[in-house]
């Protein structure tokens, strides 16, 4: 009877195993939130002219901007690892190269569309495409990994719909869509799968 | 080969085979060192429980190249989805027989 249930459950997780990418981790979430919001709070700064690097509002800007893109991306990925460790399970594996692909695809057609916006001088509709595009690509990214991730990409697309009405208010709602979302998501994401492996672990 | 009272099928009595049967019917096709990660075993142990189950023609086995390297993809037949979903439905009914 118990051999049953352990088969029944080994099928289970073995499947999911090898259709989604698992590691995503929580704290990761927490931390990239966090990030943006430094740089929200720096950019904010910028804008107002009360902090400049180079002395040229815009280039200080996108030099920010670059060094929050990667250092989010670089805590997401050391945590997922570390998360990908201490359950046993492979990183790279063909799930987190197809996951990449997903996400991947609208995360550099909106990176390259913004740039282009930014080009062109429309500033206010950056945080709008960012928070779009970004949306999008979460949901696509969904179906490799847990499903909670479409609700935050829903979330993430409402955001930048709003962004799009209220022009002017583009670094707030950015603030709100890459930092609170993050964290608050972190947190569920967190409590939801992590915290139960952290205890089994010891 | 049915177990008659319990409906549980014989050629899946093994943890690896049903690691193996899991792993494919959730893809259209894996190769042999995907499996051997997924599922954490050695190289001689998957070959012979693969080569079990190619004989009871549950999987069948595509072998290639790739460029120059060989590469030997698995995947589940028709008959090998209908055995493996009536062996869960077992295991299942099994668990709960009042479902």
């Amino acid at each position: 009877m118990d051999r049953n249930v352990d088969d029944l459950r080994y099928i289970r997780s073995t499947m999911e195993r090898s259709t989604k990418f698992l590691s995503l981790s929580g704290i990761s979430g927490v931390v990239a939130g966090l990030v943006a919001l430094c740089g929200a709070y720096l950019a904010y700064l910028i804008m107002r002219g009360e902090l400049s690097v180079t002395g040229i509002v815009l280039f200080d800007l996108l030099i920010l901007a670059a060094i929050v893109l990667v250092t989010a991306c670089s805590v997401g990925v050391y945590f997922s690892m570390r998360k990908a460790k201490k359950t046993g399970a492979k990183f790279w594996t063909p799930v987190t190269f197809q996951l990449i692909k997903d996400a991947g695809l609208p995360l550099v057609t909106g990176g390259l569309f913004s740039l282009i916006l930014v080009y062109n001088g429309y500033f206010g509709m950056t945080a709008a495409t960012m928070l779009i595009f970004y949306g999008i690509a979460l949901v696509n990214a969904g179906a490799k990994t847990y499903d909670d991730i479409k609700i935050l990409g829903f979330c993430e697309i409402v955001l930048g719909l709003l962004a799009g009405i209220l022009i002017g208010n583009g670094l707030l709602l950015w603030a709100i869509g890459f930092g609170v979302l993050h964290i608050v998501y972190g947190i569920v994401m967190y409590m939801k799968y992590d915290a139960k492996s952290d205890k089994a672990n010891g | 080969m049915k177990d008659i009272i319990s409906g549980l099928n014989k050629i899946f009595d093994s943890r690896i085979r049903l690691g193996i049967m899991s792993v494919l019917v959730v893809n259209d096709s894996l190769d042999f060192n995907t499996i051997k990660e997924l599922l954490d075993v050695t190289d001689g142990n998957l070959a012979s429980h693969l080569k079990a189950l190619e004989k009871e023609e549950v999987i069948v086995v595509k072998k290639q190249f790739i460029g120059r390297k060989p590469n030997t993809s698995y995947s589940v037949t028709d008959q090998g989805r209908k055995l493996f979903q009536e062996h869960i439905d077992a295991l299942e009914k099994l668990i709960n027989p009042l479902s």
